[in-house]
């Protein structure tokens, strides 16, 4: 299986596919990763260190603040796996590359081969390739 | 392909106009990139949700902007941040947060960013003409900016606001192109009551129902031609916009792209007909509520920022009665100064209500501690409450958060649903 590269990286970990769309900002604690949205189905768990899923975004303009305050706090996934680009979230990837922080690679994926991995360890290489 | 920079752009992508403008420029292109955008298009204004304290990172970055002697190049005007500068109410804000927010503020005021400090810019007077490209943040006021006034904006993230601000222009793609607003699907809801589509609350209802239904597509709602005000369109964008990512609804006959149902399709046929039943509606009434108590603990309105008809509806609503919960309405400094000139707030804060200023109480902590249920009329706080204050919901009309406030608990009028 290969992604389509949004912003270049690799990464390894465990997959979270999310089941429901999120909003970052209200939907994610940004000093801890915890999802936080009180009416979202994965509430509870933690997106830090993972290699996260989403099948779409909603909500809030401010999600690439929580992004980057994710990734300046350390808590951010490994890398991000979405169906097609969502500007607002790669902004948080995009302006952390330009303050020289440790960035997460994107890739674009669409939701049912996401759902297929979800619980998986996988690598995803620089050019989107998924090893599974 | 490739998106094509001329000579001034290389220019500044080498540093020679600064490295505020450079860093700018790159994150402008590079979004272009990511979006396929082919060009880059001059924009009007901004209007710049950037300035609101997530946590030290976005302090740090604004910051890196003003040390790099970068300015607007275009009228941008500042969303809420998360402090109340006015002083009409308070935050408790740790002293480092308290600390890097206000630095946060005064680093885009050092950019040349207008101090509105408002969710409701199109209110304070920033309303862009129909048809021109502008860059906008802040969920409610990219959907009202782009379909109540026409003007052509995408949902703009923070960071990617300030950098077309200063960058002058915006990736061209999605809403900024003509093909990419044609409704797709057609939200019927002429079934429905006159009684319930004249009155205010149907508005954030059915604003829920159509983020639910929409998430980020496109349609337009036929059945309510002569009804909205501004006020109720307002609501409706703000919280399409927060159950679902609408960035641009058509009103036939209400908003400037939908003389007719037809003018918003651009002429192709709808690809889903949706008749909305009262059904549908109340579906989208109950989710606004996740409370289970009927006491309340506090009363917020004003997500989006209240305008002066909607503080002036407060006191005639509250006809001389105390509140005996606390009570904010979240404005901006637009609505404050006229408020303070007419007497209003005077008359409100003596009726225990707290005008919030700035900012507003579910970006910043204010709700009281230890209290556990907020009432509020906003589709937009009763989406976003639980999850950043800890509080539960109870949704209500104006007048049903104005009779709770002054009884302490739960006070409802069911019989406009019926």
């Amino acid at each position: 299986m290969r992604a389509q590269v949004l912003i270049a990286g690799e990464a390894q970990g465990e997959v979270l596919a999310l089941t429901h769309p999120i909003s970052f900002w209200g939907g994610v604690n940004p000093r801890t990763g915890d999802i936080i949205d009180a009416r979202h189905p994965e509430r509870g768990q933690n997106i830090a260190g993972k290699i996260l899923a989403l099948p779409a975004m909603i909500g809030s303009s401010s999600a690439a603040a929580v992004m980057l305050e994710l990734i300046h706090a350390g808590k951010a996934p490994k890398a991000l796996i979405m169906p097609d680009p969502d500007a607002i979230l790669l902004l948080g990837v995009i302006v952390a590359q330009e303050m020289e922080w440790p960035i997460c690679p994107a890739f674009a994926l669409d939701k049912e081969s996401q759902r297929a991995l979800h619980g998986k360890t996988i690598k995803i290489e620089r050019d989107g390739e998924i090893k599974e | 392909m490739a998106l094509q920079f001329t000579n001034e752009d290389k220019a500044i992508l080498a540093g020679e106009k600064g490295m505020g403008a450079k860093m700018a420029l790159s994150i402008v292109a590079e979004t272009a990139r990511l979006m396929g955008a082919p060009r880059l298009l001059p924009i009007a204004s901004a209007h710049i949700d950037g300035a609101l304290y997530h946590g030290d990172s976005g302090t740090l970055f604004a910051e890196k902007l003003v040390e790099g002697d970068a300015k607007v190049a275009v009228r941008s005007t500042l969303n809420v941040g998360a402090l109340d500068l006015m002083g009409c109410s308070k935050q408790r804000l740790p002293p480092h947060e308290r600390d890097m927010a206000k630095r946060m503020m005064r680093a885009y005021e050092k950019m040349g960013c207008e101090p509105s400090w408002t969710c409701s810019p199109y209110q304070a007077g920033h309303r862009p003409a129909l048809g021109s490209d502008v860059a906008w943040g802040e969920s409610n006021a990219v959907v009202f900016c782009n379909s109540v006034l026409g003007a052509r904006t995408n949902r703009y993230g923070d960071f990617l606001d300030i950098a077309c601000a200063i960058a002058g222009r915006a990736p061209d793609y999605g809403l900024h192109r003509t093909e990419n607003r044609r409704a797709r699907f057609v939200i019927d809801v002429s079934g429905l009551s006159e009684t319930l589509r004249r009155a205010d609350i149907f508005y954030p209802v059915l604003g829920t129902w159509f983020g639910l239904e929409m998430t980020n597509d496109i349609g337009v709602v036929d059945g309510l031609q002569g009804f909205p005000n501004e006020d109720n369109l307002k609501a409706f964008g703000a919280a399409s916009a927060s159950s679902g990512g609408v960035g641009l609804f058509h009103i036939a006959g209400v908003t400037p792209e939908a003389p007719t149902v037809d003018a918003a399709l651009q002429g192709q046929k709808p690809e889903r007909v949706i008749r909305v039943t009262i059904d549908m509606v109340l579906g989208a009434l109950k989710r606004l509520s996740n409370a289970s108590s009927e006491s309340i603990d506090a009363i917020a309105i004003g997500s989006p920022h209240l305008s002066l008809e909607e503080m002036h509806a407060l006191l005639t609503l509250l006809n001389d009665r105390k509140v005996i919960r606390p009570f904010f309405a979240c404005t901006g400094r637009h609505v404050l100064r006229a408020i303070e000139a007419d007497g209003t707030r005077a008359k409100l804060e003596a009726l225990g209500i707290t005008i919030v200023a700035d900012t507003c109480v579910v970006v910043t902590p204010m709700l009281p501690e230890g209290g556990s249920v907020l009432m509020t009329n906003s589709g937009k706080f009763a989406h976003y409450a639980t999850g950043n204050t800890g509080y539960a919901v109870q949704y209500g009309s104006l007048k049903d958060c104005v009779e709770s406030a002054v009884k302490g608990h739960v006070i409802r009028d069911g019989g406009l649903w019926q």
